[in-house]
């Protein structure tokens, strides 16, 4: 493997130096090359959003995103985003709330909330349902969900 | 969210927050797809590009030729047939002669990596002869040119057929004051749970076969494996990890699951197949497409005469539950109104198209959705409110059906108050302007199916075991299936309630056959009544022994004792206790580690004629919902701002998991009502996608107010019986009255699409009837 194949980003806060071949994507390089298994596969399309990690602190879809573009960026996973120990707010609310019923989808989700509240900590109903809105969820009809999300801001705030 | 009453329970009745919450939310929650085996291969399907062929010859030379291809499996490999009712066994593992649908597994692979894999697959040759495609399941109607099954009736595509004739329907008609007819037509819709399903097998040198797999019935699966494969049940271990969502699409035993345990035989090495969302979406087994005729006659004050049923359903390339669904859209009639004269005729006829099978609220909800639209038609022809209809022809507590169905406990009239009264019923309906409405839909469902699907009824229908030892944990071993549902929070819920412990000393295990006593797994809405009743037997018992040992420490009769807050103390006399740990390390000086069991048995329930346990469970939930509408009669666009649900689950036992529940079927059923559709040209399927089968986002649900008014059910454990597929039923008619009352056009075909929609005001604009000032 040449040194172009080797990908250095920052994950989960610290850097890795990780060989990668060009068309991978982000989603197989961390589910299947470095085994973080938290972020889920559901499409392999980009429809819902199961696979969202935040790449420079933005949600970002790891299926549609080859590996190659987060050179000498930083990507978190849900993995990044749980503390070591216990849970973090919007963690907390979403088991409070019972904002998860099959947990597929779930990973996705906060990852995606615990960005919205870094960036906006009292967001809107209607600034939240946007935000989760590359989302899919077919469990809770999204109001538990939503319910935790405004309870974890309000945690938060 | 209406408040609940302090009940008798300490933690029944309240709201539970998940067991397996905390893994969810951190990504740690193990799904079949995080298993990663030693050696693993990649299985890959082939699938049919034809929609009827038969397999005249196959060459796999090329593709087993193929570096780090390790196995190639056709249909002669494993040709016994299988299917989840003993009696249609009509599918292959993968397809023998013939293939009937575009998507049939045709030939798998086995290989060290995907692309090699699908490189293989390309390799392979079919000489195939095309046959008739029959996408339309009128075309199967009567004998045809090459049926899809040999078994079809006389020659024809149809899978099943039932006619049923209660009282005498004729006569209820031609005395009739006033008759109303709706003729529904059902786009097929699917589960579109978010994760797709996946297996990974393993063969050891010992003899044994484990599988994990995606499944709400680990029970089905583990016997089918073992009569595809050959290999007795007790060599094969079937795990269930984490299931991301099933609503039946993983009921039943999928042909996938037993490729990859064949490819496992075959290679001696662990395989996983993984599939992608055109792999879900071709293997459906999601509702049926429907066309269904219900005729009601009723007399002059509105009591209900009788119901003539018709239906008409595509059944796809198997069989599946389809016999069951032939049945229930028939059968699932006779609630929660009474109705003494009753006819059906239903027939599933086999199509070129993927299999459908067993959906939320399977059976039930076309047919109540035409009903409910007839009786809001019933209604305005009487010129009655349709509450008032409805409340007239309820189903009284303790009574039977014309077919024989037990009703024991209903608090249908309670959902009906209840929800007139918080939707502002009587100041809206016929009330709001133009382009706004509400409507009133109703429903009931089976607590369970009766009747176990396999050929052993005498044995319980769940087991539940129980094992504490000196550490006080307590493990509990069944092999319910939580896919999300959350079973494992109330089986876990059930026992610390008995115990009178914390619910963080109840660890509920992983399903697993090597040590799970056997239940039927998650379908027909049965979890809570039996896998709850046989909790609480099993925590019972184990309480009964830790009582008695705290008897003999204490020196006080047991009756005098109770257990609860991890002591157990004489009643009236909290000083008086030993702590649980005391009790039971004492209760194991004679046996050491502490085990018990119980189990749930459906009583007798049903008549004696053909069909008759078709729909026969051991209680009903019971549903009222009404639904606002706003129309944009420019666009046809409309939401669905409220919608207040009255639901009868008897007692709701985790009211968290009981509005989930509710939360989740309510967006279940608007996606059907409003544009979820399994589109085709022939037998292709358009839209094997979530982009393009679009389920509702979160600003399409409306604000939602449940109302659980349910009375304790006189056999459901502390009263409760299901809430996971009733919620669905009642969304539906409950939207298509609202659009009547909102721009006066009953709309008979789902989905009701924006352009449908026009089309209908369009309609009426010819017919020039107006419409609240339209």
């Amino acid at each position: 493997m040449s040194s172009r194949d080797l990908l250095s980003f920052r994950l989960n806060g610290h850097p890795v130096d990780v060989p990668c071949p060009s068309p991978r994507v982000l989603l197989d390089l961390l589910r299947e090359d470095l085994r973080l298994t938290g972020t889920k596969r559901g499409c392999d399309l980009g429809t819902c959003g199961c696979c969202t990690v935040l790449v420079d602190g933005r949600p970002t879809l790891s299926c549609l995103t080859l590996a190659r573009l987060v050179d000498g960026r930083s990507v978190e996973t849900i993995e990044g985003v749980s503390p070591p120990r216990g849970l973090n707010p919007v963690q907390a609310a979403f088991v409070a709330h019972g904002a998860t019923q099959c947990g597929f989808c779930t990973p996705g989700f906060v990852v995606t909330a615990t960005a919205l509240l870094r960036s906006n900590p009292r967001p809107s109903r209607a600034e939240i349902e946007r935000a989760i809105s590359g989302n899919l969820c077919r469990c809770t009809g999204y109001l538990k969900i939503i319910e935790a999300i405004e309870s974890a801001a309000r945690t938060e705030g | 969210m209406s408040s609940p009453e302090p009940g008798p329970y300490r933690l029944l009745g309240g709201r539970i927050p998940y067991v397996e919450g905390p893994l969810k939310v951190t990504g740690r929650a193990e799904y079949t797809d995080d298993i990663q085996r030693p050696g693993m291969l990649v299985g890959r399907l082939l699938r049919s590009p034809w929609p009827h062929a038969r397999l005249v010859s196959v060459d796999v030379r090329a593709a087993r030729a193929l570096p780090g291809v390790l196995a190639v499996l056709t249909g002669d490999r494993y040709p016994t047939p299988f299917g989840v009712l003993p009696i249609t066994h009509d599918e292959t593992a993968i397809a023998v002669g013939k293939a009937r649908y575009i998507g049939d597994i045709v030939a798998a692979v086995a290989a060290t990596d995907e692309l090699t894999a699908e490189k293989a697959l390309s390799l392979v040759r079919f000489k195939v002869e095309p046959l008739p495609e029959y996408s339309d399941p009128r075309s199967g109607l009567s004998k045809v040119a090459e049926p899809i099954h040999a078994r079809g009736l006389l020659g024809s595509n149809i899978q099943k057929e039932v006619v049923q004739h209660f009282g005498d329907v004729d006569a209820a008609f031609a005395r009739a004051a006033v008759t109303v007819r709706v003729r529904g037509r059902f786009a097929g819709v699917t589960h579109a749970f978010t994760e797709p399903m996946a297996t990974v097998a393993e063969a050891t040198p010992d003899g044994r076969l484990t599988v994990w797999s995606a499944t709400q019935v680990p029970h089905y699966l583990h016997r089918t494996l073992s009569e595809v494969l050959e290999i007795p049940m007790h060599r094969i271990r079937v795990i269930k990890p984490e299931v991301g969502g099933g609503f039946g699409g993983k009921s039943d035993p999928l042909p996938h699951e037993i490729v990859c345990a064949a490819l496992a035989l075959e290679t001696g090495r662990p395989v996983k197949i993984l599939f992608d969302r055109e792999d879900v979406f071709y293997t459906n087994h999601g509702r049926h497409p429907t066309q269904n005729d219900v005729r009601i006659a009723a007399d002059a004050d509105g009591t209900f005469l009788g119901y003539d049923i018709e239906a008409l359903i595509d059944g796809g390339a198997w069989s599946s539950f389809g016999t069951v669904t032939t049945y229930y859209n028939g059968v699932l009639a006779m609630g929660p109104y009474r109705v003494p004269n009753f006819r059906y005729k239903g027939q599933r006829v086999y199509t070129t198209k993927p299999p459908s099978g067993a959906m939320r609220a399977h059976g039930g909800t076309n047919l109540r959705y035409s009903i409910e639209l007839a009786l809001d038609a019933l209604a305005e022809k009487l010129g009655v409110d349709p509450f008032d209809l409805r409340e007239r022809n309820a189903l009284p507590p303790n009574s039977t059906t014309i077919n024989q169905f037990r009703i024991t406990s209903t608090s249908f009239v309670k959902c009906l108050t209840a929800v007139r009264e918080r939707s502002g019923w009587d100041a809206k309906f016929r009330r709001l302007p133009y382009g706004r409405g509400v409507g009133l839909g109703c429903g009931f469902y089976i607590s369970g199916s009766n009747s176990p699907i396999h050929f052993t009824p005498k044995m319980p229908q769940s087991t539940v075991h129980l094992k504490v030892d000196m550490d006080g944990g307590i493990a509990v071993h069944s092999m319910q299936a939580d896919i999300g549902q959350g079973s494992n929070t109330l089986l876990a819920a059930i026992v610390a309630e008995v115990l009178g412990v914390d619910l963080e000393r109840v660890h509920v295990q992983r399903v697993d056959s090597d040590v799970s006593p056997v239940d039927l797994g998650s379908y027909s809405s049965r979890v809570t009544f039996m896998m709850g009743n046989a909790a609480r037997e099993a925590a019972e018992s184990l309480r009964d022994r830790l009582v008695a040992a705290a008897a003999r420490t204490l020196g006080e009769p047991a009756g005098s004792l109770e257990v609860g807050h991890e002591r157990i103390a004489v009643r009236g006399r909290p000083d008086r206790f030993v702590t649980f740990l005391d009790a039971l390390h004492a209760a194991m000086e004679t046996s050491g580690a502490l085990t018990a069991s119980g189990s749930y048995r459906s009583p007798t329930l049903g008549g004696t004629f053909k069909g008759a346990r078709a729909g026969t469970a051991p209680a009903y939930s019971f549903a009222a919902y009404v639904a606002e509408v706003d129309v944009d009669v420019e666009t046809g666009a409309y939401r669905i701002p409220r919608l207040w649900a009255a639901f009868d689950c008897g007692r709701a036992l985790n009211r968290l998991a009981v509005e989930g529940q509710i939360e989740g079927s309510i967006h279940m059923g608007l996606g059907q009502v409003m544009g979820e559709s399994m589109n085709y040209r022939s037998s292709r399927l358009l839209n094997p996608s979530l982009l393009e089968y679009k389920i509702p986002m979160p600003q399409q649900m409306p604000k939602v107010e449940i109302l659980l008014v349910g009375d304790d059910d006189p056999e459901g454990p502390f009263g409760a019986k299901e809430a996971g597929e009733g919620p669905l039923i009642a969304t539906l008619p409950a939207v298509g009255n609202a659009l009547y009352d909102a721009v006066g056009v009953r709309f008979h075909e789902l989905p009701i699409t924006p352009d449908r929609v026009l089309r209908g005001l369009d309609l009426r604009a010819a017919e020039h009837r107006p419409w609240k000032g339209a």
